[in-house]
């Protein structure tokens, strides 16, 4: 298999997950988003891993994996925080750090 | 299985639909109008992705991604849906306005400089085939020795987020 | 296992036992044809044919083609057994194929399955296959399968005609099916789990099929969850026996300890740890009680009596529920060696116990239901009950043979009560309330059913009798004397309850919907679809029996309960017939409705149900006949039984022959006696409780207060629900939640209050010193310039997460172009 196949996998999912965060406007689906760019980032590490026979590519796919799960967790404590207050969940309605 | 064979066309065959299935999948997250059909994409995604790291001889990775991400984040992100009263069935009011105009260009930029780059240096080069793949004592190995600090790190990342979760979404 | 195939050089193969994995994998091609385009495909009209659109099409095309490929193994597997017979004594038994130890005293020969693996994983020493294994079991069972899923499928043409979720419905039924042959054919315990799981799932979504009635999809939850708690023990039964047998196996060339092969003959090679065998024995047998509806985990089976007809009669017949006989019979050296089966001296063993007991508990309860299909499913318990007890006293054949015998009558008998609903009594299947005097209305599915349930009975001369008694008469022969008369006694329990449901059903004077009249006439007394489990405890039995009417814990298809209250309102409007107001909301039934209008009342049912009727009925006669101890027919055990005529070599110590008992008309006298007085019996009780004539036993339940009670305690099902659900889950979630609440309240507050407080403190020091001192002074400072910036840049801070996403990453983009750009 060549390297390439999954780092140009990788790319596309990054990009795929670029998209939705800039289209998206729903808090949960922005979320979902960058966890398409997250798993991106572990399918080019794992692949180097395998490439360079280095095992600290596999050990930072599991960190990455556990900051993830923590990111979703506070990020959907956030978006309800936000639905609490807000009745809504639509990212263009907060805009109250506006400048 | 893993990378035994000289010549695997089996696995080149099942890395294609399943690089194919993933990307369907991640472009229907990203378009879909009904919130629990994207959740229910994603979990496409994320077994695929499960599967891509089978195949990039990490089966550990591999579990502990169907565990974490399909188990754990999945149903944080079912609940999260739920719980804000997400409407259950198409809505259109999910994307921006002319959001697709400026993400499109965005994303093909992105694509395409990435798409360069990775061409231009790994072009042909194959990854080594690995009659023994990592086991999880090796990996063990690496996270309590030579990653011990990132460990901790990690460790206080996720009780922060514990305490930070409850924090926030505590009802006073 | 190459050793094992050089022996079976002489063995005849084909075509068909090569390709067996096609079988499994013809219904997965349909269910995926059937999902992705079903939905598209509209009726065709053929001439006066209709072919049926939404997909069912691909999954009757693909079952008949399992049922083809199928009955083409079955046909190359008989020429391989016959091929040995020729061949005699040129082949090595089971035994001296692997080791000296496991040896053949040269009784018979053994036929070498036709094992097909492939191996898709290996890790660590565990080598994961996928492939298929034929032998005499897997054949017969395969057959069955297929067939009785064809005939189902093509009589849910018709039942499930003009359905909201048709196509969905044959997918799930189309994989379902598709998940038994898996099992079926699998040649490795992984394989098992997968086709028992795609079973499960399955049996899920069939059940829930009408989900907007809570009651179906509280059932449909309920039987996942039931069958979810034997499945840890398949879990942890087939990691016992992986570790324990991965090393023998591995060393006499069957690859892994999932392997089937492997793991019989490590339970027959004597040098098997007998605690490991034995409690792995015991952990699959957990799995199997749930599965096979036994006791203690029997109380799914009834409540899955929600789903549609059809899905009642594949599952009670063939697949899902025998999945767990399958099991013990497919490895049943584990059994048999692990809980010493058939050991000299030996009366009682785990699963003679539980499937005597299951024959007992569930013929009871099959007395008290109204419902006609909760008779079924009862008696399908009760018949598993006798497969598990044969299997728990040795009778490996005759309990094989019983699940051939019963998958055709028992399938038989549902598409009978499907029938009745469809055309008799207007979709009801209260017997008291809505059936009687049928006979002469439809007296196609009458004869039907009074074949099958002959054959339930095990009337001498029907298949449940060839079968049924063999397993009742080697209980005696093996010295099993306890459960030879829970056997007897059990034959004296189906005869009656079949008995009584027959009676009400077909003969006495019409009631209800049997009478022609419509629901709305009684309906809204005691509206079924009103009751829900919980309520069912509740409802004082003799309550019930004056009401004469129905507390089931399952309502009706919800359409039903729409169109009653739609029939109630056009008989306010006085003008409307019911039928046609049920015709404008019953989309199911457009095409029923209209036929309604032609002839009001009960009526035959179209020839796409009772052509396979009339199919199952005359194998429920003649199926018997392969094996009809009573003529010295034969040809069941020697195509089935793995050895001969015999299972085991025999070998070590542990595991003994297997006794068989020679027919003799005298030992079956006594159950053939207890069948007529059962029926007498039951026929005379019937006669004067549901009689016309006030008799002296009618309201004998309400009057006398033991019967009373011994009614309202099998009306309540032993109990057991509510033990399972008010006891076992509230006694055990609600601590756990208490106690998470109290650790929620006291320890999590505490840390969060307190860091709180702490963030709280540090935040006021910083501000004093740092903040007020040093960083106001340059602030102030720079104040003016960023002013000035801020002012220039401030359009850009929207607020707006997606415009920040936006400049992050055509940013970056920009960025990686111009890094390109320069270094090229």
């Amino acid at each position: 298999m060549l390297i390439s196949e999954f780092l140009l996998l990788g790319a596309v999912l990054f990009c795929i997950g670029v998209y939705g965060v800039i289209v998206r406007k729903n808090a949960v689906l922005v979320l979902m988003s960058i966890e398409l760019i997250l798993n991106s980032v572990n399918i080019n590490l794992l692949a180097f891993s395998l490439k360079y026979n280095d095992i600290s590519g596999q050990t930072f796919a599991l960190y990455i994996i556990a900051v993830a799960a923590a990111e979703v967790g506070v990020g959907l404590a956030l978006v309800l925080l936000i639905y609490r207050n807000k009745r809504n969940i639509s990212l263009d309605e907060l805009s109250e750090m506006k400048g | 299985m893993i990378a035994v064979e000289n010549i695997n066309v089996g696995q080149q065959v099942g890395f294609g639909i399943i690089a194919l299935m993933m990307i369907v999948g991640a472009i229907r997250v990203v378009t879909n109008k009904n919130v629990v059909h994207a959740a229910l994409w994603l979990v496409v995604v994320l077994a695929g992705a499960a599967a891509q790291y089978l195949l990039l001889a990490a089966e550990f990775v591999a579990v502990t991604q169907v565990l974490v991400y399909i188990g754990a984040v999945m149903v944080l992100f079912l609940f999260g849906t739920m719980l804000t009263r997400s409407k259950v069935g198409n809505d259109e009011n999910l994307d921006n306005r002319n959001g697709a105009m400026i993400g499109i260009p965005v994303a093909l930029l992105l694509l395409g400089t990435l798409t360069y780059g990775l061409l231009k240096t790994y072009k042909a080069e194959r990854l080594p085939l690995k009659n023994t793949p990592f086991n999880i004592q090796q990996l063990s190995d690496s996270i309590f020795s030579h990653y011990l600090l990132p460990f901790w790190a990690l460790s206080f990342v996720l009780l922060a987020a514990v305490i930070g979760a409850i924090v926030l979404a505590r009802r006073d | 296992m190459m050793l094992a195939q050089d022996a079976a050089a002489n063995l005849s193969s084909g075509w068909f036992l090569e390709h067996a994995w096609l079988i499994a994998v013809v219904p997965g091609i349909g269910f995926f044809l059937i999902l992705a385009v079903g939905k598209r495909i509209r009726d065709i009209k053929v001439g006066s044919l209709t072919i049926p659109g939404g997909g069912s099409m691909f999954g009757v095309a693909s079952m008949a083609a399992s049922l083809v490929l199928a009955a083409g193994t079955a046909y190359q597997w008989i020429q391989r057994v016959d091929s040995a017979g020729a061949t005699h004594g040129a082949l090595g038994s089971f035994g001296s194929s692997i080791t000296g130890m496991l040896r053949a005293e040269g009784e018979g020969n053994y036929i070498t399955p036709v094992v097909k693996s492939y191996t898709w994983w290996r890790q660590g020493g565990a080598t994961f296959t996928i492939g298929s294994h034929i032998d005499g079991l897997s054949m017969i069972i395969l057959l069955l399968v297929a067939f009785i899923s064809t005939l189902v499928q093509i009589y849910s043409l018709e039942y499930l005609r003009g359905d909201r979720r048709y196509t969905h419905f044959f997918a799930a039924l189309t994989l379902f099916a598709g998940g038994m042959l898996t099992m079926v054919l699998a040649d490795n315990m992984v394989q098992i789990i997968l086709g028992w799981e795609i079973m499960g799932l399955c049996s899920f979504m069939l059940i829930g099929h009408w989900w907007e009635d809570a009651a179906n999809s509280r059932a449909a939850l309920k039987a996942f969850f039931t069958v979810r708690v034997g499945d840890v023990g398949l879990l942890v039964g087939v990691s016992i026996i992986f570790f324990s047998a991965n090393s023998f196996a591995t060393k006499n060339g069957f690859g892994s300890g999932f392997d089937l092969q492997g793991i019989n003959a490590w339970a027959q090679s004597g040098t098997a740890s007998h605690t490991a065998i034995l409690w792995g024995a015991v952990a699959l047998f957990i799995a199997c009680i749930g599965k096979s509806g036994q006791f203690p985990l029997h109380t799914w089976l009834p409540d899955a009596m929600a789903g549609p007809t059809p899905v009642s009669s594949l599952l009670h017949s063939s697949t899902m529920v025998v999945a767990g006989v399958y099991l013990v019979a497919r490895i049943y050296p584990v059994f048999h060696t692990g809980l010493s089966i058939n050991v000299a001296g030996s009366h009682f063993n785990l699963i003679a116990i539980i499937g005597g007991i299951t024959i007992i508990i569930a013929a009871a309860l099959a007395f008290v239901q109204t419902d006609i299909k909760k008779v079924l499913a009862y008696s399908t318990v009760s018949q598993l009950g006798y497969m598990m007890m044969g299997l728990g006293v040795g009778a490996w054949t005759p309990a094989v043979f019983h699940i051939f015998t019963h998958a055709f009558f028992k399938c038989c008998l549902f598409l009978c009560a499907g029938s009745i609903s469809h055309s008799g009594s207007h979709h009801s299947f209260e017997m008291k309330k809505d059936m009687g005097g049928l006979r002469k209305k439809m007296p196609i599915t009458f004869a039907c059913w009074m074949v099958s349930t002959a054959a339930l009975c095990g009337v001498p001369f029907f298949s449940g009798f060839f079968s049924k008694d063999e397993i009742i008469d080697n209980a005696h022969h093996a010295g099993y004397n306890v459960f030879w008369i829970i056997g007897l006694v059990g034959a004296f329990m189906t005869t009656a309850y079949m008995t009584r449901a027959t009676y009400l059903t077909f003969f006495g004077k019409p009631r209800g919907a049997a009478a022609g009249e419509h629901d709305d006439a009684h309906g809204d007394a005691h509206d079924p679809h009103d009751l829900d489990v919980d309520d069912a405890h509740a409802v004082q039995p003799h309550a019930v029996a004056a009401h004469g009417s129905t507390t089931d814990d399952h309502a009706h298809q919800p359409v039903m309960a729409m169109a009653r209250t739609v029939g109630d309102v056009a008989d306010i409007h006085g003008d409307v017939d019911a039928s046609d107001a049920e015709e404008a909301v019953h989309a199911d039934d457009a095409h029923h409705a209209a036929e309604h209008d032609v002839h009001h009342g009960p009526h035959e049912s179209p020839a796409l149900i009772t052509v396979p009727l009339v199919i199952l009925a005359v194998l429920a006669f003649g199926s018997g006949y392969l094996n009809a101890a009573a003529f010295s027919i034969h040809k069941f055990t020697d195509w089935v039984s793995p050895i001969g005529g015999q299972f085991f070599p025999k070998i070590g110590e542990a595991s003994g022959e297997l006794p068989e008992a020679a027919f003799k008309w005298v030992n079956a006298l006594p159950s053939i006696l207890l069948v007529l007085a059962g029926f007498a019996v039951s026929a005379a009780v019937c006669i004067s409780i549901y009689g016309d004539t006030a008799a002296p036993l009618k309201g004998i339940t309400k009057r006398i207060a033991p019967l009373r009670w011994g009614y309202k305690f099998l009306f309540n099902k032993y109990y057991l629900d509510v033990l399972y659900e008010k006891i076992i889950v509230h006694g055990v979630a609600y601590p756990v939640s208490a106690a998470a609440y109290w650790f929620n309240q006291n320890v999590l507050d505490g840390i969060v209050n307190g860091a709180g407080k702490w963030a709280r403190k540090s935040g006021l020091w910083i501000y004093k010193n740092v903040d007020q001192r040093v960083v106001d002074g340059t602030v102030n400072g720079s104040g003016a310039a960023a002013r000035g910036l801020g002012s220039a840049l401030r359009p850009v801070q929207s607020g707006k997460v997606n415009q920040y996403g936006a400049l992050l990453f055509s940013a970056a983009a920009v960025a990686a172009l111009v890094l390109i750009l320069v270094n090229t």
